[in-house]
């Protein structure tokens, strides 16, 4: 008996560990953790941002930025004019591109893209902004790409539309139900799509036909990660070889890892603290219940003069930021603006304190001068450290701070209903400021309803709309420049939000088996959530770049060796005790 | 005729699970909408057609009356984040949370029941203790600490997240032995924080029978300890806990959401979760429908069970 179970015991320990066959050359891999799942895979519906970088791996943009210097290249088309009175654009789509099933990309897919857009309200979910001034789109043969617009459009290279198949996408009944899941998946760009398993991962394979040139790794797989922490002990275990969105306490745990390396990049992103100017609808009218203080922009200065930046950056960002001024974020160099000396706003609560007293609000006998509202989200490490921080500097110069921390949703609704005085908010800025900037427009307030409005801040003014509307026909870029930091200075100076900090976007990989990352910018710059696919697409593998699967076959050893035990005792115990209990009774 | 009660019971509960998931989830705070666009340029014609695609542009009666027609020919709607229909994102869901949340309790009821008799039985003895308070502790530990610490402890034995890995090879044997290898950290972690419950709902419910006239009976026959206890005392002991497995059974399909979260599994729990942050209107009532509707049934299937079990159940 126990020579049969000790045979049935090695036999299945044989079998669990000599299970996999080992592949003669194993495909380079490269695995990448995302913490946001994926939406869709149909480029017109998904708008996640996991979603959107999978899309751009999966198809290319008309034109595209480079890694380097984030300057305007060459994507579908290599050329691109405009008209004198730049309503016309001319795009040449080169002969020699292919979809990844071999047939050859055409203005007619370029042309099909976006009056698809144009004629299908489903199919501008996800980026119908881009096309919201397009008068038409044509095709007048197979290399040219003729775009007329409603007005001067000065963002027509920054069209972040991927465009699709005409082939394929002719064939689609309705877009709203189309899931564009038909593995491969035929595109245009450095990878092709071939499977997809929902909430688990993704698998992208290289397009060896790619026009740039096949990609250095052979697969690209994202896996999903509900949870950051686990994903950052993923990429230490070398379960996975890139993650990114790391906090400060994550990056710092990986310092001096074997085989570890970090990446502390200049992010897109930046922090600020919105404050409620008195919000009106488009049409004028008031909306919310924010402190009526706050509409006196002497105040507001005030406000952001009590605050220590630099202390915030050092505390709460634990240094892992720079300090916030304009709404352009300083990767984003030329269109980044910072005041000069004399617009410089320096910590100074004494003179905020005076500032305020000059406004009319003296402190009271308790030493306050009236309170306000901070609304963030809880759970959110930065908000929950920030507005102790800013509890404290606002006691400082007499303001007293109720601050509430709120879900998500919580605070999506009371920020579109206005209800509140101060709130955390942040922004992903792109490499055309045009996006960021126009959330700050007049126009972007609600309707009437209340509802439709995508401003940031309920601003409103008139000096900088129409430097907003300059810059949007200003086709001299070193012009556009000036009217852009023009821009930032004048909501600097009008407060509707003070800018707390441009996030570092914290990043690290296996550099054991992967040497090299292409950055963008090339200086300091992010690997993944580019404007572009660098970051993938320039992915070099370090040689004799095998996987390492041993360890967890000694696992599923150890694992299946115990499970095999137990249920032997189990049988065995059950044998035994009927066996003498039968004769006992 | 009781039968047909029940049944008629549990038919309303679910009913009323219905009407309710509607409402529920339109006063949780949040518009989808802007949340699906949000950090996106948007126009307020996307806005508004979206609204339109989704019907939340008509008043609160219609879009009831819509989800409520559409639920009775077995339509639960289309997910806002996913935009696929819900029953197929909660179908997709449902397996890995049944291969999860079942093989965990399964072990756990087992365990349990097995620690409790035993406990119960050695009362006061130093298995007792010893038990009793592993398992108290482990009932009092957080998921997510656990969790996070199984992983850290068990370094790289045993994968981080998801149920199989993206490299495994195709055949049946692989994939099998993956997904094993997954679920070994994820099922210990729920195992260890309900075993208590029934470890400790067997122990007290044992510990009532133990000097029960008819076990002395029992044992002046001559029986062995062993069988006194197999025989006479637990079945009379277990029903108590057959009620509280039947409605763990019916929680089996909620899935378990910090474990799904801890380690990305891909379940309904972690679905919920996703979809409240929307808050995604349909889907949350779909799995609310889905979910509800599984506890309903497996009360009803507890109550007619405990009948066969327990004789005296059916005279009443």
């Amino acid at each position: 008996m126990r020579v049969k179970l000790g045979a049935l015991l090695a036999a299945a320990t044989f079998l669990v560990v000599s299970a996999p066959p080992a592949p003669a050359r194993p495909p380079v891999v490269l695995k990448v953790a995302i913490v946001q799942q994926i939406d869709s895979l149909n480029p017109f519906l998904a708008v996640f941002q996991s979603s959107t970088e999978v899309g751009r791996l999966m198809y290319d943009p008309l034109t595209a930025y480079t890694a380097a210097d984030q300057a305007v290249t060459e994507g579908l088309a290599h050329r691109w004019e405009s008209s004198p009175d730049k309503l016309t654009w001319t795009f040449t789509v080169p002969d020699g591109k292919k979809w990844s099933d071999g047939v050859p990309i055409t203005a007619h897919d370029v042309a099909f893209t976006y009056n698809l857009m144009l004629t299908d309200e489903v199919a501008r979910t996800a980026n119908g902004s881009f096309v919201a001034n397009f008068a038409s789109v044509t095709a007048p043969d197979d290399r040219t790409v003729v775009i007329r617009t409603k007005t001067p459009q000065v963002t027509m290279l920054a069209l972040d539309v991927p465009i699709v198949p005409r082939h394929v996408w002719e064939k689609v009944g309705s877009v709203k139900d189309h899931a564009n899941d038909t593995m491969p998946v035929v595109g245009s760009g450095p990878f092709v799509l071939t499977e997809h398993v929902a909430g688990q991962f993704i698998k992208l394979h290289a397009n060896k036909t790619y026009w740039r040139g096949a990609p250095k790794v052979d697969e690209l797989h994202f896996v999903y990660f509900q949870n950051s922490d686990a994903a950052v002990q993923a990429l230490a275990k070398g379960e996975v070889d890139l993650v990114n969105r790391m906090a400060p306490a994550q990056f710092d745990s990986l310092q001096g890892k074997p085989g570890v390396t970090r990446n502390k990049a200049q992010g897109r992103r930046f922090t600020e603290l919105v404050i409620n100017p008195g919000a009106q609808t488009r049409t004028g009218v008031p909306i919310g219940d924010g402190h009526p203080a706050l509409r006196d922009v002497r105040v507001r200065r005030a406000l952001a003069q009590a605050i220590d930046l630099d202390a915030l950056v050092q505390r709460v960002n634990l240094g892992y930021a720079e300090k916030g001024a304009g709404l352009v974020p300083p990767v984003f160099g030329k269109w980044h603006w910072r005041p000069d000396t004399s617009a410089q706003r320096p910590f100074d609560p004494a003179a905020a304190g005076a500032a305020l007293d000059a406004a009319g609000f003296p402190r009271g006998a308790d030493g306050t001068r009236f309170a306000l509202r901070l609304i963030g989200r809880a759970g959110r490490a930065y908000d929950e450290q920030a507005s102790e921080y800013l509890k404290r500097s606002m006691s400082d110069v007499g303001i007293a701070l109720d601050v509430r921390l709120v879900s998500d949703n919580q605070l999506n609704e009371i920020t579109t209903a206005a209800t509140y005085d101060l709130a955390f908010s942040g922004w992903s800025a792109n490499i055309d400021p045009d996006f960021i900037l126009g959330l700050h427009t007049c126009a972007q307030r609600p309707g009437a309803d209340g509802k439709g409005g995508t401003t940031d801040t309920y601003f409103c003014d008139e000096t900088y709309d129409r430097l907003y509307a300059r810059q949007l026909s200003e086709f001299d870029e070193d012009k556009r420049v000036e009217i852009v930091k023009q821009m930032q200075a004048r909501f600097h100076d009008q407060v509707p939000a003070v800018v707390l900090a441009y996030d570092n976007a914290l990043e690290g990989y296996r550099s054991d088996r992967f040497t090299r990352f292409t950055t963008q910018p090339a200086q300091g710059g992010v690997i993944m959530a580019q404007n572009g696919v660098w970051g993938y697409y320039g992915a070099e593998p370090a040689e004799h770049v095998a996987q390492a699967q041993g360890s967890r076959w000694i696992g599923l050893a150890i694992g299946g060796a115990v499970a095999v035990v137990l249920a032997l005792a189990v049988v065995l115990v059950t044998r035994r005790r009927r066996a003498t209990a039968e004769e006992r009774e | 005729m009781r039968l047909l009660g029940r049944a008629g019971g549990a038919a309303l509960s679910l009913l009323m699970v219905a009407v309710l998931g509607f409402f529920l989830f339109r006063v949780v705070p949040g518009d989808p909408v802007v949340s699906m666009t949000r950090g996106r340029p948007t126009t307020p014609e996307t806005q508004a057609a979206l609204r339109a695609q989704f019907g939340l542009d008509l008043p609160l009666h219609e879009q009831f009356f819509r989800y409520f027609t559409s639920l009775l020919r077995g339509d639960l709607g289309t997910s806002f984040t996913f935009r696929r229909p819900v029953a197929e994102v909660v179908l997709e869901r449902l397996g890995p949370t049944l291969l999860l949340v079942g093989t965990s309790t399964v072990i756990a009821v087992a365990l349990g029941l097995w620690l409790g008799v035993l406990a119960a039985w050695r009362r006061g003895s130093a298995f007792d203790r010893v038990t009793t308070g592993v398992s108290l502790t482990l009932w009092a530990v957080p998921t997510f600490w656990l969790g996070m610490l199984l992983m850290m402890v068990t370094g790289d034995f045993f994968p981080s997240r998801g149920m199989r890995d993206t490299d495994t090879a195709p055949d049946f044997l692989s994939q099998a032995l993956d997904v094993g290898h997954h679920l070994v950290l994820p099922s210990i972690t729920l195992v260890a924080v309900v075993c208590a419950e029934y470890a400790l709902v067997m122990r007290s419910s044992l510990l009532e029978e133990l000097h029960a006239p008819y076990l002395t009976t029992a044992r002046a026959k001559g029986l062995r300890d062993d069988l006194v206890r197999r025989r006479h005392a637990v079945p009379n002991a277990v029903l108590p806990a057959i009620t509280l497995v039947f409605l763990r059974f019916g929680l089996v399909v909620s899935g378990a959401i910090t474990t799904e979260t801890v380690f990305s599994w891909p379940g309904l729990g972690l679905l919920f979760y996703d979809a409240l942050t929307g808050p995604d209107y349909f889907l949350l009532q779909g799995l609310l429908v889905v979910t509800a509707g599984a506890v309903v049934v497996m009360n009803l299937l507890a109550d007619v069970l405990h009948g066969v079990l327990d004789p005296r159940v059916k005279v009443v």
